[in-house]
């Protein structure tokens, strides 16, 4: 996937965000969350992206699973994982919760991320959106929005590059 | 990170950083509804206390606490000097129960050290005798990064009780590491001998340890450590060393005023100083317990670098 590909899935998904949310009531009560890392920039894009249809502007906020992951404190094989700032600056209470990512595969990711955005708070739903949907899953978790299904084997490893962290955008499947 | 915090001595300036990034995300959590999460959800954390303690003791529970950790306080308060045979007693018992982490206050120099020896649970220096007490330093230089974006190049001035303090020793270690400039104060009975050879400057005049300076940390008069006279009354000693706002004043007008607690007003600081604009000192304690959840965390889980 290239940068002209994953910009035009991010319109897509933006413009399928506008359609499920028709009324003014249901507009309003939207809220975007970006899991760190590369959820973050998709979750601005998408809101860029309807601002840019409509005009209104959506709330983004940015949330840091590490402190709840499954994995944190089982396998003692180096360093801690750095944590970063999780910053919600809205009450998400009552919202409808679009929690973006970059690649869904496990599911365990989701699962730590519904977590952690429950104790912020009782949101009247909460959806996901993924740019790529690799499978592989291994909890009951399924995307509401995918950029795209990218079939792979258990071998390979999905490299999302995105221009604010990694200087250019482009999908890549590495052989490992 | 290493098993065991047992001092600032032991940390690398990375690590120094580390801790206080990781404070950063942790002062977050301390502000959600719902102010814990699960990271330490079935490990047992042990707070051992040798000595009397409000605040540190405390500011452990609560980041423990914030963190889903089981948590258990020993307090051995105790007037006479425990023998090392005691505490590697108690050691061991704790450790037969296998909790994942002990953190431990204790009056002499060097018991976390020795625990650290002995216990394949992780340890934590709440604080050990007239040596170390790392999770105050780092709380301080959290503070002091907080409102002045930077630690490299600040004069730091540290005006007290030199001789009985592990604040000081951490706070020196840890300053000096991340470049700070530090001036210690104190009458010539409370300066420890060769104090300069921690990189410091030495001086016995409050006037020129404080002038332009960006931070300015009391230290407390430990009168329970002296065994002498260290100067001739408590109201001599705040004529000579106390800090007054007229003190203040020869600062940088953005000055911040710190104490890591228990202050002793009218001996070390002025109350108008300690509750005045400058005073950070409130501040500290919340930031404690931030920075002390960070050391949990980093210690708690994954592995020895």
């Amino acid at each position: 996937m290239d940068a002209g590909r994953m910009s035009k899935s991010l319109a897509r998904i933006a413009h399928e965000i506008l359609e499920r949310s028709a009324s003014p009531a249901d507009l309003e009560a939207l809220a975007l969350v970006g899991i760190r890392t590369r959820g973050v920039p998709i979750a601005r894009r998408i809101a860029a992206a309807i601002h840019g249809i409509n005009g209104h502007d959506i709330p983004t906020g940015a949330l840091d699973i590490t402190l709840y992951r499954d994995d944190l404190m089982r396998h003692a094989v180096g360093p801690q994982p750095l944590i970063r700032r999780t910053e919600i600056p809205f009450s998400i209470d009552d919202k409808r919760i679009l929690l973006v990512d970059d690649v869904l595969y496990t599911g365990r990711t989701i699962r730590a991320a519904l977590d952690a955005l429950i104790d912020f708070g009782r949101p009247k739903a909460i959806q996901l959106i993924v740019l790529v949907d690799r499978g592989h899953r291994e909890l009951p978790i399924k995307a509401d929005y995918v950029g795209k299904n990218l079939p792979t084997s258990l071998s390979q490893s999905v490299q999302v590059r995105l221009t604010e962290i990694d200087g250019r955008d482009e999908v890549e499947i590495q052989e490992s | 990170m290493k098993k065991d915090l047992l001092g600032i001595a032991d940390l690398s300036r990375d690590e120094i950083y580390l801790v206080l990034d990781t404070a950063e995300a942790m002062r977050e959590i301390g502000q959600r509804p719902i102010k814990k999460v699960p990271t330490m959800r079935g490990k047992t954390v042990v707070n051992l206390f040798y000595e009397p303690s409000t605040r540190t003791r405390t500011s452990f529970e609560i980041a423990e606490k914030r963190l889903s950790a089981d948590t258990l306080n020993i307090a051995v308060a105790t007037s006479s000097v425990l023998k090392g045979e005691t505490l590697v007693d108690t050691a061991m018992n704790i450790e037969a129960m296998a909790p994942d982490v002990i953190v431990l206050r204790h009056a002499s120099s060097g018991a976390a050290h020795l625990l650290s020896r002995l216990c394949r649970s992780r340890v934590i220096n709440a604080g050990d005798g007239m040596h170390e007490h790392p999770t105050q330093a780092l709380l301080d230089a959290f503070t002091i990064r907080e409102h002045k974006r930077r630690i490299e190049g600040l004069k730091v001035a540290i005006v007290g009780d030199l001789l009985h303090s592990r604040v000081l020793r951490s706070n020196v270690l840890l300053l000096t590491a991340l470049g700070a400039e530090v001036w210690v104060c104190g009458p010539s009975t409370l300066v420890p001998v060769g104090v300069e050879r921690l990189g410091v400057r030495a001086t016995t005049s409050v006037d020129e340890a404080v002038k332009d300076a960006d931070v300015i940390m009391m230290l407390r008069i430990q009168q329970e450590r002296m065994q002498g006279a260290f100067f001739p009354s408590v109201r001599e000693y705040f004529n000579t060393f106390g800090m007054t706002m007229a003190r203040v004043a020869r600062a940088r007008p953005d000055v911040i005023i710190m104490h890591p607690g228990p202050m002793n007003r009218g001996v070390e600081i002025a109350s108008d100083v300690a509750d005045g604009p400058f005073s950070v000192i409130l501040e500290q304690v919340a930031n404690g317990v931030a920075v002390r959840m960070a050391v949990l965390y980093l210690l708690a889980g994954g592995a020895e670098d």
